[in-house]
């Protein structure tokens, strides 16, 4: 053993620590956050559910719901998206994905989704704006299929009502080939 | 009428009589490499829309068949299109979608190549001396030729001129232009999808009116009354598809949409473009903001032009075959270039509620195109028809087959170019 093993290791070491997480301008345990996240995991189950009609209740009316092409975008009205939703688009949509002539909603996919990673973007007096990521799956005539993504949610706080009023799915292939979809993300 | 059969003694051609086709043609892979061959390496195959490179070092990644290309505009604003291989040993010189740049320089050993393809630097020359010309190494050059905006690209250096080729779909595409309103028409923003399926089925879609009640059934009825209205062409006499020529085919949908500019007052605006209407009148004469508004949905036919083209009411949908059953679709929304930035946004609405991965249509479209896939599995000698309409089929003036736009008449026009180019033994 020689004395110039643990200077080595020491020099390998020397990196500033990180900051314990710095999640933004929030925290985790804030309670309007704890309860947007709840928010979420409850919307993704719907979504999974296809239990449409109920989950579009978790919207607020003047909420949209987005899935844009471009990576970073932000002007999403002068851009051409996969979905720009407002409130007329949403019901429509959900209707035409339960009453059963659209031929790709009833064969769509299984599918079953995870979302974590959250991290706080912004909160203000009403509102808690979260990043997270997601993951499907999905499964359909023997294949599976798998979709990633980022998401945005602003969530839209009234005493005990939280309600979704912004929602941004940025598809980790959304300028490449994504292909068509029977179900929501 | 033959009915076709995995006997291949009469050629490819046995395949496919004048009113169907084996179910084959989807399914084997050995005639997919043919089809590359004999076609898409073999005519004049879509790679761009001007708007998409629109300045001088502009450019962007495409495909001829199943071989990458690079499409640009040079200084002389001439529009080059290059294999994107690099000479020295293979590698590709272009991996950024779209965009600008002075040339191409390889990442594996930075040989560098001009807009126009010509090698022009190799980084320590030395070894190369006496070995090598620079003049002989140029990228591979595809010959280039447009028309209103459209550029196509062939292998061939002996096949007709694009013009030629293009034929009577040329006075289908200059009413298409004319969407534009008295502006250019310009891209706008794409969608990219996949399907489980062969090109041919997606080809055969664009003339197919016969699905678009039942397979849009509920995008029909998301949509306001005028609009379902404008659609109904299911009993409409006047609707039409036209046979052109060299594969190609028109679907007349909306015939009083044919000719844009022929406006005799009678149309009333569509009252879900109030918004625009009022804004626009502000500033514009009347017959101006009829004009804009009236091409809001886009020309009011599809056109279909061999092989991976067609100009579809108001987007570009370009076919890319993958393998023999899978196939890439772009769609692509246009607008107005200069034109109102309202008009555009509202026609990305228009695009997003139909066309894409998530939208109305597209993924009802593509779930019935995987299912012919999966379909013609079974029993791949059985023919696929496209018999629909042959009763009352007749060649009008200008000496197109025509018959009503639920009948087959465009497929049938796709096949027999298929049939004659698959043929083909030069
Ligand atoms: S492969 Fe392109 S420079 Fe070597
Ligand atoms: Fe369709």
């Amino acid at each position: 053993m020689t004395t110039e093993a643990p200077e080595e290791a020491e020099a390998i070491d020397n990196r500033p620590a990180r900051e314990p997480f710095d999640l933004g301008l929030g925290n985790l345990s804030d309670p309007r956050v704890v309860r947007a996240i709840e928010l979420i995991w409850l919307e993704a189950q719907l979504l999974d559910d296809k239990d449409y009609e109920v989950w579009q209740t978790l919207y607020t009316e003047d909420a949209k719901y987005v899935i844009p092409v471009e990576p970073n975008v932000a002007d999403f009205e002068s851009s051409l998206n996969m979905v720009y939703d407002d409130a007329r688009m949403r019901h429509m949509r959900v209707t035409r994905l339960v009453q059963g002539y659209s031929m790709s909603a009833v064969a769509a996919a299984r599918t079953s989704r995870t979302i974590s990673r959250f991290t706080v973007q912004e909160i203000t007096e009403n509102t808690v704006t979260l990043r997270s990521a997601q993951v499907l799956v999905g499964f359909k005539r023997d294949k599976f299929q798998m979709l990633g993504a980022d998401l945005t949610h602003r969530i839209k706080i009234a005493g005990d009502d939280a309600r979704i009023d912004l929602k941004v799915i940025r598809l980790v292939n959304s300028d490449s080939a994504v292909n068509a979809s029977g179900f929501l993300l | 009428m033959t009915v076709p059969t995995t006997d291949r003694s009469g050629g490819f051609a046995g395949l496919a009589a004048d009113d169907r086709v084996a179910a084959r043609l989807y399914t084997d892979p050995e005639i997919f490499d043919w089809e590359m061959e004999k076609i898409f390496y073999s005519t004049w195959v879509w790679v761009a829309h001007e708007s998409e490179i629109p300045d001088a070092g502009s450019f962007k990644m495409a495909h001829v068949g199943l071989q990458p290309v690079v499409v640009n505009r040079d200084r002389k604003g001439n529009f080059n299109v290059l294999l994107n291989r690099c000479r020295h040993r293979g590698a590709s010189v272009c991996e950024v979608p779209k965009g600008k740049a002075n040339g191409f320089t390889c990442a594996y050993h930075s040989w560098s190549y001009s807009l126009e393809g010509n090698l022009r630097g190799i980084p320590y020359p030395d070894g190369y001396e006496g070995v090598i010309e620079k003049k002989d190494l140029s990228l591979q050059k595809l010959r280039v030729e447009s028309y209103n905006g459209l550029i196509f690209a062939t292998f061939k250096t002996d096949i007709e001129p694009l013009e030629e080729f293009l034929g009577d779909a040329k006075i289908w595409i200059d009413r298409f232009m004319k969407q534009g309103a008295g502006f250019p028409v310009k891209v706008q923003g794409e969608h990219k999808f996949r399907f489980g399926g062969n090109w041919k089925i997606q080809l055969e879609n664009t003339t197919d009116g016969y699905h678009f009640p039942i397979v849009h059934r509920s995008w029909m009825a998301s949509v306001d009354a005028e609009t379902a209205d404008m659609l109904s062409f299911m009993t409409d006499e006047k609707a039409v598809t036209h046979a052109l020529g060299n594969g190609h085919s028109v679907a007349v949908m909306v015939p009083e949409h044919v000719d844009l500019e022929e406006d005799d007052g009678s149309e009333e605006l569509q009252e879900r473009f109030r918004h625009i209407i009022d804004e626009l009148s502000e500033t514009m004469p009347q017959e101006q903001v009829r004009r804009i508004v009236r091409t809001m949905h886009g020309a009011g036919y599809n056109l279909n032009l061999f092989p991976n083209l067609s100009l579809s009411m108001s987007f570009f949908r370009v076919l890319r075959p993958i393998s023999v059953n899978e196939t890439e679709i772009q769609h692509m929304a246009l607008g107005l270039d200069g034109g109102p930035e309202s008009v555009n946004r509202e026609r990305l609405r228009i695009h997003e509620h139909f066309q894409g991965p998530f939208g109305f249509g597209t993924s009802d479209d593509s779930e019935a195109w995987d299912r012919v896939q999966r379909g013609a599995v079974a029993n791949p000698d059985m023919p696929i028809l496209v018999n629909r309409g042959l009763g009352r089929e007749e060649t009008v003036e200008e000496g197109w087959k025509t018959s009503h736009v639920t009948d087959e008449t465009g497929m049938r026009e796709s096949y027999a170019m298929w049939k004659r180019m698959m043929s083909d033994d030069n």
